[in-house]
């Protein structure tokens, strides 16, 4: 029976070793938690606020309550001209890439020769800066006298407008964005390499051609892969900024680094949101209305990200996994 | 209790962070208003931030050298490849230069509506300045709400370039002096190979070199305001005549064939420019062109001439578009003093401007350097001089949303010339409402 100044000792010695453990975890935290500070939840807050302000990065922000956001929804015609240029992006820009880069994938775990060679050929193109990569884009499909409007004519062929064009300006960015896959291509073949053979040999034997062990034991296999791809696939087609800028600006007889004369060229079809919030933030100093926008944004990825996770529940499967 | 005050501390500390981000408008600094008295036997160095680069900023070296010469104590550092978003940058941490110039008049509003840059109005007075010796647009352009942070420090003017041995071979006498004529003119000396086009007349494409909304409008005396500050896009006839004008010219070649042409006419500022190269039999370009062509193609038989007017509206003739550089002194200047000797030096002085007029090909704001630059200039460059002083020669107006209305109508216009751009009168009508909801969300802060 221990009398209570024992207890009292016991107590303050459990409280300080309490104290000394959560120091520890508070130190070794302490580098992402200023990380996370700093260069995260500030500028979230910052933004939320400015938000609400009209600020011209000049003189302190005015709150002005929800004008931005009632401008943006009401006023702003061009906010939703690049709303639907960017949910282009969305629906055929990340779909192309997904297929296109797990197509390659499938084609190279079954090249026999030579595989070292092709993963290398295929992945290099990710490796290009992405300005050098759009420049060359540009000069490659240069509707006038870039070398892939010159072999259609050679074969008779009047080669569309590429990049100058209303209707050929995003299209043309997806083959920018297929002819840089590789690093997705790396991690959907890595993906397609680790489905057990045991699983493809039992199907094969039950009498299963290639489409259906594909579809039965491959893809399900992968389907966190591809789940991964998917959203920052999404994430990617949400913050698309550099390609387009560029394209954009170079194709109307400007020079790299320099906006184009007119917003999207041509006619608006390459204006995507984080163009134009960048126009608002750093072109018409309007970081209160940019700020809104990037609200609206973090929402919109948010909302997305929750859907495709959501749905995911019905076809990603993982290995080792009870149901 | 931990739990409370560790979320009051993160409350706090996020308070202070966005406060102390709010902008840095109530620092004082040296912006007390008025600019003090040079004092010219205090020795200071300053710095003068300039977006010239390469051979152009050489130049602007050598007329500060000038300066510096005249005010030994002086020392200038000027700093080249600045662009307004450094400048912005900079006068929001706070780390500004003693001076700036600005290549666009879009910002003065917005370097002069919040005290970016000082208001020069005091010091104007105070040495004696004759605000007339600028002409009125660049009165116009270095002034909003009635405070003038800058000084015009060098303009630029359009008008028409002309290749005289294609319009000479054609059988064209003289350069057009009506949009009929033109667009005449252009028909008459464009050549095609097959859908293609190998030489055109005149291209009028928004968008293509200088040709834009702001540069055509004056052409048919479009105004961008109504008297009561809204947007004349849509109720000004200008407007709508300019853009079928376009259209129809556009449609003339073909529009998918002139967006092919112009994809392979060369880089605007290159030696492979379209009208150097003989490419394009005329263009509406800025009076910098001369110096270009006598550097990259002085061979080039070429003549200069106000740009054409719209029919019945003769009496505009001889007068067209005209912006300019702009020179100010940021709020902070540690030596707002000297710099504000070095940016009167280059704004009211003759020697200077008629220096840089030779060099950079520019034309002088300050008129008594006119009339001396009329005597050294270029017959080419003399058309420019005379479409400078031309009472009819307009800018655009400084408004609180910059270079949006501008934007706003080229978007439309680039549409409209495609086909795309649906009804115009309608769509004439979203541009004037558009600009004038930019606007009103860009004066939105300016509450008590």
């Amino acid at each position: 029976m221990s009398t209570p100044a024992v207890a009292a000792d016991r107590l303050r010695a459990r409280s300080r070793s309490r104290w000394r453990r959560r120091r520890t975890i508070a130190v070794l935290l302490a580098p992402w938690a200023i990380g996370f500070g700093v260069f995260f939840a500030y500028p979230l807050i910052a933004s939320a606020y400015y938000s609400f302000t009209h600020y011209d990065l000049l003189s302190s922000p005015h709150w002005i309550g929800l004008r931005n956001y009632e401008y943006l929804f009401n006023s702003d015609p061009q906010v939703w001209s690049a709303v639907r240029n960017t949910l282009w992006l969305i629906a055929f820009m990340v779909p192309a890439q997904v297929l296109f880069a797990l197509g390659l994938a499938l084609l190279l775990s079954r090249a026999r020769h030579g595989v070292g060679a092709l993963r290398t050929i295929f992945y290099l193109p990710a490796l290009a800066p992405i300005v050098a990569a759009t420049l060359g884009f540009v000069y490659l499909f240069n509707p006038a006298n870039g070398p892939v409007n010159t072999i259609l004519g050679a074969l008779g062929i009047e080669g569309p407008l590429w990049l100058n064009g209303a209707s050929t300006a995003k299209p043309t960015l997806v083959l920018l964005a297929l002819w840089s896959v590789g690093t997705t291509l790396i991690i959907f073949l890595a993906a397609v390499l680790d489905v057990p053979t045991h699983l493809l040999e039992s199907a094969e034997l039950d009498g299963a051609g290639p489409w259906r062990r594909f579809i039965h034991v491959t893809l399900p296999t992968i389907s966190p892969v591809l789940l991964f791809a998917i959203v920052i696939g999404v994430i990617d087609a949400l913050q698309y900024f550099t390609q387009a800028y560029v394209a954009a600006g170079v194709a109307q007889g400007g020079q790299a680094g320099e906006s184009a004369k007119q917003l999207g060229y041509p006619e608006g079809a390459t204006l995507f949101y984080p163009i134009y919030l960048y126009e608002q933030a750093f072109s018409r100093f309007n970081m209160g209305y940019a700020s809104a926008m990037s609200i609206l944004m973090l929402i919109v990825a948010l909302a997305l990200t929750m859907l495709i996770l959501r749905n995911a529940r019905r076809w990603v499967h993982y290995q080792g996994e009870t149901r | 209790m931990h739990v409370r005050v560790l979320a009051a501390t993160v409350l706090a500390a996020g308070a202070i962070l966005v406060a102390g981000c709010g902008g840095s408008s109530s620092s004082s600094g040296s912006s007390g208003g008025d600019i003090p008295t040079f004092n010219p036997s205090e020795k200071v160095s300053i710095t003068y931030w300039v977006p010239f680069t390469g051979g152009e900023l050489g130049f602007v070296k050598k007329v500060v050298r000038g300066f510096e010469m005249a005010h030994p104590n002086v020392r200038v550092n000027v700093v080249g490849n600045i662009n307004d978003e450094k400048i912005i940058a900079a006068s929001r941490s706070g780390n500004v230069p003693d001076a700036a110039l600005s290549f666009t008049t879009d910002n003065t509003g917005v370097f002069c509506k919040d005290g970016t840059f000082l208001n020069l109005g005091p010091a104007i007075k105070r040495d004696g300045i004759d605000l007339g010796n600028f002409p009125p647009a660049q009165q116009h352009y270095t002034e909003f709400n009635g405070v003038r942070c800058v000084l015009p420090a060098m303009a630029d003017v359009y008008g028409l370039y002309y290749n005289k041995q294609m319009l000479a071979q054609a059988g064209i006498a003289a350069p057009p002096k009506t949009i009929s004529e033109l667009t005449e003119d252009a028909k008459k000396l464009t050549v095609r190979s097959g859908s293609s086009i190998t030489r055109a007349g005149f291209t009028p494409y928004i968008g293509f070199y200088e040709n834009s909304g702001a540069h055509f409008g004056p052409l048919w005396g479009a105004q961008w305001q109504q008297p009561n500050g809204k947007s004349a896009i849509a109720s000004d006839p200008g407007w709508a005549q300019m853009a079928e004008w376009v259209k129809e010219l556009v449609d003339y070649y073909g529009h998918s064939s002139l967006v092919r042409f112009q994809a392979g006419a060369g880089e605007e500022f290159s030696s492979s420019n379209a009208f150097q190269n003989e490419k394009l039999a005329m263009q509406i370009d800025g009076e910098w062109r001369t110096a270009l062509i006598k550097d990259e193609a002085p061979k080039l038989q070429y003549g200069t001439a106000p740009m054409p007017v719209a029919d019945g509206k003769s009496e505009l003739y001889g007068g067209g578009y005209t912006t300019g550089n702009i020179t100010g002194i940021p709020k902070g200047a540690a030596h707002p003093a000297a710099a504000w000797e070095l940016i009167k030096y280059l704004a009211t002085e003759v020697k200077p401007q008629v220096e840089l007029m030779e060099d950079l090909g520019n034309v002088p704001t300050w008129i008594p350097a006119l009339d001396q630059a009329k005597k050294v200039a270029s017959p080419q460059f003399q058309t420019f001089l005379a479409i400078f002083a031309n009472p009819h020669t307009t800018t655009t107006p400084i408004t609180a949303s910059g270079e949006a209305s501008q934007k706003t109508l080229e978007n439309y216009l680039e549409k409209y010339q495609s086909g795309n751009g649906g009804n115009l009168q309608q769509g004439l009508a979203q541009v004037a409402s558009q600009i004038d909801a930019q606007e009103a969300q860009a004066t939105a802060g300016n509450v008590p």
